[in-house]
């Protein structure tokens, strides 16, 4: 399975649901905290272009906000 | 076919349900999201009991309080409108169709737009609406949060925190928060507060860049380098779906009587999307 990311800042709720979402889905991710890791947050919106929280890098794809359902057809599951 | 659907899982949405479970009433709540605007609450310092939580541990207590008692909650699923049926309503989604003998609408409300040059633009490349969440992708710049009240003096203290320096750009006179969160603002070194101050426009190459703004009292116009705009302007009812099915004041709020009823049988609202008269508001001080 291709690799995945989380990109987060701690008090986002919309964090929390799509790391619930693929914990509940029994997907592994890395979960990189950008307010810790200014780095991160850097290659993150040199990737997608876009600053905006959270975002989640599934492979070559990068899907920006919580979306439930691009989650789901990116990594191929229904849940 | 459910007793009673709930459109919104916010304060007013969750609090419902948990009425509603109480009652052995089946109950299915769906809503875009969990917690509406009280989940992009950093602080919460007035619900009383709780001296300090965030909004997203609030809204996470109310959620689980809810699923306890039975309640069915779909997240993630949108409601674009409410069909009557002989024996009740079908409300219509993103992902299907629910049935259901009555309806409570706590669809809350949504951030308010600024209506700018640049601000669809700029949209997720510098301008933001949740500072709880993209406030740390701003760390060490200058910013701009825009508004004059508790969500703009929230997300104003939470900048400072993070920001390098950080411009309230107030279009009336004084500050209308709570006294406790202008002091907070005010008691920060970082901060310049412009009052009397209307957006123009916000301008950038692929971010934002800076903001064009005009003094209201002497019409001079002045532009600022930053590169982080946050819109905190208030908020209007997320009323689209229920147009020609309810009554929806001049504000775009479901208007409803003494027992929360619209003016269609069997449909209720609560919370910040009704009129304010007759209803049970759930506004929380950021």
């Amino acid at each position: 399975m291709a690799k995945i990311r989380v990109y987060t800042t701690p008090a986002c709720p919309f964090c929390k649901m799509a790391k619930n979402f693929l914990k509940d889905a029994g997907v592994e991710f890395e979960d990189i905290d950008v307010s810790k890791d200014p780095d991160a947050a850097e290659e993150m919106v040199r990737k997608s272009g876009k600053m905006l929280i959270p975002q989640i890098e599934i492979g070559d794809t990068i899907i920006v906000g919580f979306d439930e359902e691009a989650i789901k057809r990116e990594l191929g599951i229904d849940v | 076919m459910y007793d009673c659907i709930i459109i919104g899982a916010g304060p007013a949405g969750l609090t419902a349900a948990v009425y509603a479970a109480r009652k052995r009433i089946s109950t299915l709540v769906i809503s875009g999201n969990l917690g509406g605007q009280a989940a992009l609450s950093s602080s919460i310092e007035n619900y009383i009991g709780f001296q300090f939580i965030t909004g997203a541990e609030l809204v996470q207590k109310f959620e689980e309080h809810a699923r306890t008692l039975g309640v069915e909650v779909k997240i993630q699923e949108r409601v674009f409108g409410i069909k009557e049926t002989g024996d009740g309503f079908d409300v219509l989604t993103d992902r299907g169709t629910y049935a259901a003998r009555a309806i409570i609408v706590a669809s809350g409300k949504i951030p308010k737009r600024l209506g700018v040059p640049g601000e669809d633009e700029y949209l997720e490349r510098g301008v933001t609406y949740c500072a709880t969440c993209d406030g740390p992708l701003f760390a060490g710049k200058k910013v701009a949060v825009i508004g004059g009240g508790n969500s703009a003096l929230d997300a104003a203290i939470q900048m400072t925190k993070i920001a390098a320096w950080v411009y309230l750009i107030n279009v009336n006179p004084v500050l209308r928060g709570d006294a406790v969160m202008r002091e907070k603002v005010e008691e920060a070194s970082n901060v310049t507060i412009m009052n009397s101050t209307q957006t123009l426009e916000i301008v950038g190459d692929v971010f934002v860049k800076g903001l064009r703004l005009k003094d209201r009292r002497t019409d001079e116009e002045k532009t600022l380098d930053l590169e982080g705009v946050f819109v905190e302007i208030g908020s209007i009812p997320s009323s689209d779906f229920l147009k020609g099915l309810v009554e929806l004041n001049e504000l775009r709020e479901v208007v409803i009587d003494r027992r929360n009823q619209t003016s269609k049988e069997g449909i209720f609202a609560a919370g910040d999307n009704c009129s304010r008269r007759g209803c049970k508001g759930t506004s929380w001080g950021g």
